[in-house]
C-alpha cells in the first residue's frame, strides 16, 4: 500500500511542477499589468529548444538553461508587440501560442523520433534512501526544486520588497507609477521576460524531466491550464503552489481510481481544471473586497504616456 | 542597377513558375490530409512515411503534398476542397472523422479519386482502407501472458469508439488463450496524444501492481516508464526501440507503403476502381516489429500465431466468444464477420472494467 502511496506522490508532483512554472511567471507579468495568453506557445519552444539543445551538447542542465532563454527571446517579441507598438495584448498573446507551436514544430522536425537526454533525479547518500519520505524530499530532479525556489522567491519579492511594490504599482496604476517616475514599459518588460524564461523552463521539464523526447505539441494544453491556475490563485503565488499541485493530484487520482475499477469520466477529469477555474471567478466576482484585493487593476490594458 | 536587378529577379521567377507549372502538368499530384502532426512518431507519421514511399518508388511520375494538423470536422471539408483544387488527382484523407467531409467532396468532383481511411463510407470516386489492427495486438495479449509475473497488464487508452475496444478484447483473448486468469487495468487518458499523461498513467499503473504496459495512444511516454522502471511494453504504430531498449517486446506498426504506392500506380495506369481494403499481416499492413527482450520460447509462440494469421489459419475472433455480461457471440468455428468487428462495442469476459459510454 505505502508503495502504491509512494508512486502515486511521485507521479503527482512530476505532472504538477510544469504547470507550477508556467504560472508563476504568468502571475509575475500579470502583476506588472501584462496578460500574456502565448504561455502554450512559449513552453513549446521552451521544450524544443531545451530537448535540442540537451540532445546536442550531452548535457541535460544546458538543455534547460536553452528553455529558458528560448522562453525568454520569445517573450520578448510579444513585449516588444504589445509594450513598445502597444498592440492588443490578447491578440498578440493568441498569435504568440500559434507562432510558438508552428516554430517548435518546425526546428523540432529532426528531433522526431530520437530518444533524448534525461534530467536524472538527485541522489544524495543516506537522506535519499529514507524509506518512503527520502524519494519523496530528496530524491527529485533539480527542476522541482527550481520551481518551489522560485515560488518562495516571487511570493518574497512581490510582497516583501521595493521591487514587488514597484511591479504591483504598475499592474494596479500605471498612470500613478508612471507620475512617480518608474519606467512602466520597463518593469513590464522585464517581468514579461520572466514569465517568458519560467514557461521556458516548464517546456524544458516536459522534453527533458517528465517524458524525455520531442514530438510537436507536447505541451498539449497545459499552457492554458497554467493559465486557468493564476486566476484559480486569485494572482498570489502560495496560491499557485497549492493550485499546481491540486490539479496535478486531480488528474492522477482520476488515473489511479480508474486502475482500481472505480469508473469515473474521464472527460470529466480533463475538464476539471477548467471548471473549478470557473468555479472561483464564479466565487470571487460576487466578492468584490477580494477581488478588488489581488486582481491587477490595469491587467490588459495599454499605456502609452502623455507627452 | 537596382531596378536591373529587380528586372533579373523577377523574369526569373516568372521562368521559374512557368517550368514548375509545365512539369506540374505532367506529373500526377497525389495529395494526403493527415489529422495530427507529421511530427507525432505515431499515427500521422506512419501515413507520412507511406507518402514518402510514393515519392521514392514512383520517383518524377507524382508530386505530392500533405496537409497536416487537420480539425476533424467543417475545417476538413475546406482542406480536402483546397486539395482537389489545387489539382490533386488522388487525395488520401487519413481519420475516421474526415469520413462525411471527403464524400460531400468527392461529389463535387467527380475526376478526382478519393481514399478514406478507418470509415465505411464509399463513393464511385471513394474507396476505403483499414488496417486489422487486432491481429497484433492478438500477439501482444499472448506475449503479455507469458512474460508477466504478476499476470497483470496495464493497458492506457484513449476513447472508447470500436477500433480501441476492439484491440482491448483482441489483447485479451490472446492473454486468456495462454492464462485464463489473466487480468487488465485499463486507464482512459480522453486523449490519442498527451506524452504527459500516457506517463502518468503508466506510472500509476505500474504502482498498481502491473509490471507490462499496453497503449492504444499515440507517444513513446509510456515505454520510456516502463524502461525506467525496469518493466515491459509494447510499441505503438511505430517501432519504438529506440526509445526502450530494454523494454519494448514489439511494436503493433502501421505500413502503409505498399497500399499507398499499387493505389497511386493504379491512378497513374487507368486501372483505379473504388474499393474497400481491410488489409492485415497477410497483406502487410499490419506488422510487428521484431521480437524483443524474450526468451527464445515466447518467441516462437508468437512467431507461429503470426504464421497462422498470415495463412489465414486463424482468426483472434473466432466463435463462440463470451461477453462481459455473459451472453454469447458467433458460431462455433468461425470468425465474426467484420461488420461486427467494426461496430465492437462491448467487452469480453475477463474484461474488469465498465466501458465509458
Amino acid at each position: 500500500m505505502s508503495e502504491q502511496l509512494l508512486s502515486i506522490i511521485l507521479t503527482i508532483i512530476t505532472a504538477s511542477t510544469p504547470l507550477l512554472l508556467a504560472s508563476m511567471g504568468e502571475l509575475v507579468a500579470e502583476r506588472s499589468g501584462v496578460i500574456n495568453l502565448g504561455v502554450e506557445g512559449m513552453m513549446a519552444v521552451g521544450a524544443v529548444s531545451g530537448f535540442g539543445a540537451a540532445l546536442l551538447t550531452g548535457s541535460p542542465y544546458l538543455g534547460v538553461v536553452a528553455a529558458l532563454v528560448a522562453g525568454a527571446a520569445l517573450s520578448l517579441l510579444f513585449a516588444f508587440l504589445t509594450l513598445t507598438m502597444v498592440s492588443n495584448q490578447v491578440a498578440t498573446g493568441l498569435a504568440l501560442t500559434l507562432l510558438g507551436l508552428g516554430l517548435a514544430g518546425l526546428a523540432g522536425e529532426s528531433f522526431v523520433g530520437q530518444p533524448g537526454v534525461q534530467l536524472q533525479k538527485i541522489h544524495v547518500p543516506g537522506l535519499s534512501d529514507i524509506p518512503f519520505l527520502g524519494p519523496i524530499l530528496f530524491g527529485q530532479d533539480l527542476l522541482v526544486y527550481a520551481a518551489l525556489i522560485i515560488a518562495a522567491g516571487t511570493s518574497h519579492v512581490l510582497f516583501r520588497t521595493k521591487a514587488g511594490l514597484v511591479i504591483r504599482a504598475v499592474g494596479d496604476s500605471h498612470q500613478s507609477a508612471h507620475a512617480l517616475g518608474y519606467s512602466v514599459a520597463g518593469v513590464r518588460y522585464l517581468c514579461v521576460m520572466f514569465g517568458g524564461a519560467c514557461a521556458g523552463l516548464a517546456g524544458g521539464y516536459l522534453s527533458l524531466a517528465y517524458t524525455p523526447q520531442w514530438v510537436e505539441n507536447m505541451t498539449a494544453g497545459r499552457g492554458w491550464i497554467a493559465l486557468a491556475l493564476v486566476v484559480f490563485a486569485s494572482w498570489l503565488p502560495w496560491r499557485i503552489v497549492a493550485g499546481a499541485y491540486l490539479f496535478g493530484t486531480i488528474t492522477v487520482m482520476g488515473f489511479a481510481l480508474q486502475a482500481h475499477g472505480i469508473g469515473i469520466p474521464s472527460q470529466l477529469l480533463s475538464a476539471l481544471p477548467y471548471v473549478v477555474t470557473i468555479l472561483v471567478l464564479v466565487v470571487m466576482s460576487g466578492n468584490k473586497a477580494l477581488t478588488r484585493a489581488n486582481t491587477p487593476a490595469c491587467l490588459g490594458q495599454p499605456f502609452v504616456p502623455d507627452r | 542597377m537596382k531596378l536591373k536587378i529587380w528586372m533579373t529577379m523577377a523574369a526569373a521567377l516568372a521562368l521559374g513558375v512557368s517550368a514548375s507549372a509545365a512539369n506540374a502538368a505532367d506529373k500526377l499530384k497525389a495529395c494526403w490530409v493527415y489529422v495530427g502532426p507529421v511530427g507525432d512518431f505515431g499515427y500521422s507519421y506512419q501515413h507520412d512515411l507511406g507518402r514518402k514511399a510514393v515519392e521514392k518508388a514512383l520517383g518524377d511520375k507524382v508530386e505530392t503534398a500533405f496537409l497536416e494538423n487537420v480539425a476533424e470536422g467543417p475545417d476538413a471539408e475546406r482542406a480536402i476542397e483546397r486539395l482537389a483544387r489545387e489539382g490533386c488527382k488522388i487525395i488520401f484523407t487519413t481519420s475516421f472523422g474526415f469520413m462525411d467531409p471527403t464524400i460531400k467532396v468527392a461529389a463535387k468532383y467527380p475526376d478526382v479519386k478519393f481514399e478514406h481511411a478507418t470509415g465505411y463510407k464509399k463513393a464511385d470516386n471513394v474507396s476505403i482502407y483499414n488496417a486489422r489492427f487486432y491481429e497484433g495486438r492478438y500477439v501482444m495479449g499472448q506475449i503479455a501472458a507469458k512474460m508477466s509475473k504478476a499476470g497483470v497488464a496495464g493497458y492506457i487508452v484513449s476513447f472508447p469508439i470500436p477500433e480501441v475496444v476492439m484491440g482491448i478484447n483482441a489483447f485479451m483473448l490472446g492473454a486468456q488463450s495462454v492464462n485464463p486468469d489473466f487480468k487488465v487495468k485499463i486507464v482512459w487518458v480522453n486523449s490519442w496524444y498527451d506524452p504527459g499523461k500516457e506517463a502518468d498513467a503508466a506510472k500509476v499503473l505500474f504502482g498498481q501492481g502491473a509490471d507490462i504496459i499496453v497503449q492504444h495512444t499515440d507517444s513513446t511516454a509510456a515505454l520510456q516508464v516502463a524502461e525506467e522502471q525496469g518493466k515491459l511494453g509494447f510499441g505503438q504504430s511505430s517501432d519504438m526501440i529506440k526509445f526502450a531498449p530494454k523494454a519494448q517486446l514489439t511494436a503493433n506498426t502501421d505500413d502503409w507503403d505498399p497500399y499507398y504506392i499499387a493505389r497511386v500506380q493504379a491512378v497513374l495506369d487507368g486501372t483505379w476502381k473504388s474499393e474497400d481494403t481491410w488489409g492485415g499481416m497477410k497483406d502487410g499492413m499490419v506488422v510487428l516489429s521484431p521480437f524483443t527482450n524474450m526468451p527464445d520460447d515466447v518467441k516462437k509462440m508468437a512467431e507461429d500465431t503470426v504464421a497462422k494469421i498470415k495463412s489465414g489459419e486463424f482468426h483472434p475472433f473466432t466463435g463462440p466468444i463470451t461477453k462481459q455480461d455473459g451472453t454469447v457471440v458467433g458460431e462455433a468455428g468461425k470468425p465474426l464477420p467484420d461488420g461486427e468487428l467494426l461496430g465492437m462495442n462491448y467487452y469480453i469476459k475477463g474484461v474488469d472494467d465498465k466501458l465509458p459510454q
